[in-house]
């Protein structure tokens, strides 16, 4: 059926959500974050190149390098979830679907970060 | 959701080919979109053999002459021929840009002429501009203030602050740089697109305006100004050699001054 909606109406829609900007804002603070974190993370894997469990473990588990194993992780998914969600509302365009696959994404992100951090956790205090 | 099947009407057909070349010496090759939603059937590439040295020096002047002297029913929009209406912007050599100021010198091999992309075809190369106005008319793109108007002259400016509306108050909306822009194509129903967000800025960017927390506000929001991913395809494209991307990057910037 014709619509007889003006051409401004339309084009105004439901209006501005007002918040754009901090999740553009995440995403890029998340992602300046990880350059140092991945830095660590790959200068500290390749220096235990050859090394046995044992010592991967322990380097694992030490207080410094725990802590930013779970930082890395934290942010890496956060960085992940919110990138994925920009790509989602770039291309789905069903309002139900979209919403339903932001929601599933942060929640399977959240999840990865919950078992990564356990499995640091417990490497840490030798569990 | 993605679309993975075309349209009905999308597939682009062979055409006719119009040998309009009186003989001797070289030729030119123009390829045209031609499309007439009323007429129910598939677009096609019409192709048109000239004379070289008869073409004329621009793409409009080709147009012209196709349409004065072999079809008619060719339908294209025209005005200035002067690169200030913006009226036949359009897809030429596969770059947007305005038939009147692209000079066929610069094209090699066949002048291949489309309407601008991803907008709707009213006719041939026409597309409805209809959403893109609405979306800048949205924008209320004219001076607001609180402060009365001074009664004996008019609202002053310093040399300076005229000098930050450069590369701003040039832009004809011609929609050269939206209808480039693969988030504007995918989401032009929510995201402003380039122009009409390089127009908000100049109204930001105004020393006399005096509404700029209403325009940040008005594009705080993750489609209507942040689907712009910065792929810079609208200041690669603008005709009039301005920089849609900067003036984004730049609203993005007053957003963060202000939250941050």
């Amino acid at each position: 059926m014709r619509s007889y909606q003006s051409g401004v109406n339309r084009a105004l829609g439901l209006g501005s959500a007002k918040n754009g900007f901090i999740a553009w804002w995440r995403q890029r603070v998340s992602a300046v974050l990880l350059i140092p974190l991945l830095a660590w993370l790959g200068i500290g894997l390749a220096l235990q190149a050859g090394a046995d469990f044992e010592s991967a473990r322990a380097w694992v588990g030490s207080p410094i390098n725990s802590v930013l194993m779970i930082a890395t992780l934290a942010v890496l998914l956060f960085h992940t979830a919110v990138g994925l969600q920009v790509i989602i509302e770039d291309y789905v365009e069903t309002e139900g679907l979209k919403a339903a696959s932001i929601v599933l994404t942060h929640f399977v992100c959240f999840l990865l970060t919950i078992a990564g951090s356990l499995a640091v956790v417990r490497i840490a205090l030798g569990s | 959701m993605a679309q993975f099947t075309l349209p009905a009407n999308s597939r682009i057909r062979k055409g006719k080919v119009y040998d309009a070349a009186e003989g001797g010496g070289e030729t030119r090759r123009v390829r045209i979109y031609r499309y007439d939603p009323d007429s129910g059937e598939n677009p096609r590439m019409d192709t048109f053999i000239l004379d070289a040295h008869r073409s004329g020096t621009m793409v409009l002047d080709v147009l012209l002459k196709i349409k004065d002297e072999i079809d008619p029913t060719l339908t294209f929009r025209r005005s200035c021929r002067e690169g200030i209406c913006g009226s036949c912007a359009m897809n030429i050599d596969g770059v947007n840009t305005l038939a009147c100021t692209k000079e066929l010198a610069d094209i090699s091999g066949d002048i291949k002429v489309y309407p601008l992309p991803h907008m709707k075809v009213v006719k041939d190369l026409v597309p409805d501009m209809s959403h893109f106005y609405a979306q800048y008319a949205g924008l209320e793109p004219w001076l607001k203030t609180q402060t009365p108007t001074p009664p004996d002259h008019e609202r002053l400016q310093s040399r300076k602050e005229r000098e930050a509306l450069d590369g701003l108050y040039e832009c004809i909306l011609c929609a050269c740089c939206s209808t480039s822009c693969p988030s504007y194509w995918w989401n032009s129903h929510r995201y402003l697109g380039p122009a009409a967000l390089l127009q908000l800025y100049r109204w930001i960017a105004d020393s006399r305006d005096e509404a700029t927390e209403e325009r940040l506000d008005l594009v705080n929001d993750a489609y209507r100004l942040f689907r712009c991913h910065t792929i810079m395809n609208c200041t690669a494209t603008c005709p009039k050699g301005l920089n849609p991307g900067l003036a984004i990057a730049k609203v993005k910037r007053l957003l963060a001054e202000r939250e941050v």
